[in-house]
């Protein structure tokens, strides 16, 4: 037990600093990806052809070993001198968000209740005005889901960013492997679990506190 | 005032729905379209407001083509009320009535005061029902709702589409009484659909009987019960439409033309039952054998006379029955 105080009273600063690091890459990820997504899923509720074929490679993208698409994002952006570190981690990530966000963004949408819409529509509402009142505010719950996942999938494979460079609490974990140092590898882990924790739970109180009570349940 | 010219829908696939309409819903007028499922009486309702584009002819609303304005102008000035009432779930009471006014940029002094007055002529307490949320409410509540949000920027023309299809038959015939008493104050011109007679009989001033996306007639119900043009409107209506058309007449009438029978004070076990009555629920009163006695009272509680079976029979005979069609095939 005193060894462990020790251990954490050396790299309690270090720690601090990586779980911020870990969060910024996520969060600006995330970021986005819900700039992407949340307008893709919405406009493929329009277009059916092109919604099956998005959300088909945006499955196949999540379905890519993380370690892979991290390899895969090195000789990319070598081109522009930017092979490791940040950028190719944040481009992964912003990758791997999209399905849940998409997903559950156009899934939210289609499912809003057909005669809620056909009262919208016949009351002489405008296509923008119907989204923003009745269309989005009645999916939120299901599309905040989506990036709730996505939010805790990024934060684990975010792990691995730390092979190419981009810092994070992946480090701690890497370094432990290779030193065989297990008091790294279980901080680094835990340090994981107890972030992906916070962000859920706050995204949880975001999606409580915006949800319309009545849809609640 | 809305007219329909030729009004035809023809689907992609070739099928059509509804098939060269013509009649005028006149101002201030309850017009339900009536039909069997299928007889395209939502398609016709709904090509009003241009939620079902028109594939041919025309539909004239105040003597304006309804394909010459802005769609979505053109739905701000039509109530639009639903089956399923359509309530937005994410919105108070008070913020799904006020929509349309706030679509049209009204001042929120406005609309406090308008939400005031619509829920008034519901007898919904404003205050207490306006921060509440549509799941909060019965279901004959949300219709009422529904009702008045159509009513909010008192728009001159109504659609409503089955309104009160989904309640229990006791909440339903209150609220088609509310509703008509609402009506004779605000005296719009409203476009109705129904599938059941005995609804369209009583909220009617004017029928259109569709079948298959045809028109077959075009009337007030009595004339529709009395006179039907066709063997589909005599069957449509059925065996009991001589019945179903004493839902038009009141003991008032009755009263005028064949007279009550004296009442009787000995007899102690009566029942009174008010003038303006209709005469169809009275006969059912009477078939039940309430009492042994059924006193006639004005407003004012004055006995006028007793009524009685043979009375109500007679008056379907001679005032009903007597028309002449239905003594030659009914």
């Amino acid at each position: 037990m005193d060894k462990w105080l020790k251990f954490l009273e050396i790299n309690a600063p270090r720690i601090f600093d990586l779980t911020i690091e870990h969060a910024i890459l996520v969060g600006a990820a995330i970021l986005v990806a819900l700039l992407i997504g949340v307008p893709l899923g919405i406009y493929l509720t329009t277009n059916d052809y092109l919604a099956e074929t998005v959300l088909q490679i945006a499955s196949v993208m999540l379905t890519i070993p993380s370690i892979a698409l991290f390899g895969v994002m090195i000789p990319i952006f070598s081109i522009v001198n930017l092979g490791i570190g940040f950028v190719p981690a944040f481009v992964a990530l912003v990758l791997y968000a999209q399905l849940p966000i998409i997903r559950n963004t156009y899934t939210a949408i289609r499912n809003v209740d057909p005669e809620m819409r056909d009262a919208a529509i016949g009351l002489g509402m405008k296509p923008i005005q119907r989204l923003f009142r009745v269309e989005i505010p009645n999916a939120f719950p299901v599309i905040m889901a989506g990036i709730r996942t996505a939010v805790v999938i990024n934060i684990g494979i975010g792990v691995i960013a730390a092979y190419i460079g981009a810092g994070g609490l992946g480090v701690l974990i890497t370094q432990g492997i290779t030193r065989g140092d297990n008091y790294l590898i279980i901080t680094g882990s835990v340090a994981v679990a107890i972030l992906a924790m916070i962000a859920d739970g706050f995204l949880m109180w975001i999606q409580k506190r915006y949800t319309p009570k009545s849809i609640a349940n | 005032m809305i007219t329909f010219d030729k009004t035809t829908k023809t689907y992609d696939g070739g099928v059509t729905a509804v098939k060269g309409v013509d009649f005028t819903v006149e101002k201030g007028e309850i017009v339900v379209l009536l039909g069997p499922s299928g007889c395209g009486k939502t398609t016709l309702l709904r090509m009003v407001n241009r939620l079902e584009s028109i594939s041919d002819g025309k539909i004239m609303i105040d003597g304006e083509d309804s394909m010459s304005l802005d769609s979505i102008e053109l739905r701000r000035k039509i109530g639009y009320v639903i089956q399923s009432n359509g309530l937005f779930p994410n919105m108070t009471i008070e913020e799904n009535v006020m929509i349309v006014p706030d679509l049209l940029g009204w001042s929120k002094k406005d609309k406090k005061e308008r939400f005031k007055k619509l829920m008034n002529m519901i007898s919904m307490d404003s205050e207490k029902f306006g921060k509440r949320y549509p799941h909060e409410l019965s279901g004959g509540q949300q219709q009422r709702i529904g009702v008045i949000r159509a009513l909010a920027a008192d728009p001159p023309v109504m659609l409503m589409d089955e309104p009160f299809g989904a309640l229990d038959p006791i909440i339903r015939e209150k609220i088609q009484d509310e509703f008509l008493q609402i009506q004779k104050e605000v005296k719009k011109t409203i476009l109705f659909v129904s599938h059941d007679i005995d609804e369209a009989i009583r909220m009617a001033d004017k029928i259109v009987l569709l079948r298959g996306g045809e028109l077959m007639q075009y009337d007030t119900p009595s004339e529709m019960l009395v006179r039907p043009k066709s063997e589909f409107v005599r069957e449509f209506f059925g065996k009991d439409r001589a019945i179903k058309s004493l839902s038009l007449h009141t003991i008032r009438e009755l009263q005028d033309i064949i007279g009550l029978a004296e009442f009787d004070e000995g007899i102690t076990d009566t029942i009174t039952i008010n003038v303006n009555h209709d005469l169809r629920n009275t006969l059912s009163m009477l078939l039940n054998q309430e009492a042994d006695q059924v006193i006639v009272v004005d407003d004012e509680g004055n006995k006028l006379g007793a009524i009685t079976i043979d009375i109500v029979q007679k008056y379907l005979h001679f005032e009903i029955k007597a028309k002449p069609t239905l003594v030659e095939k009914g």
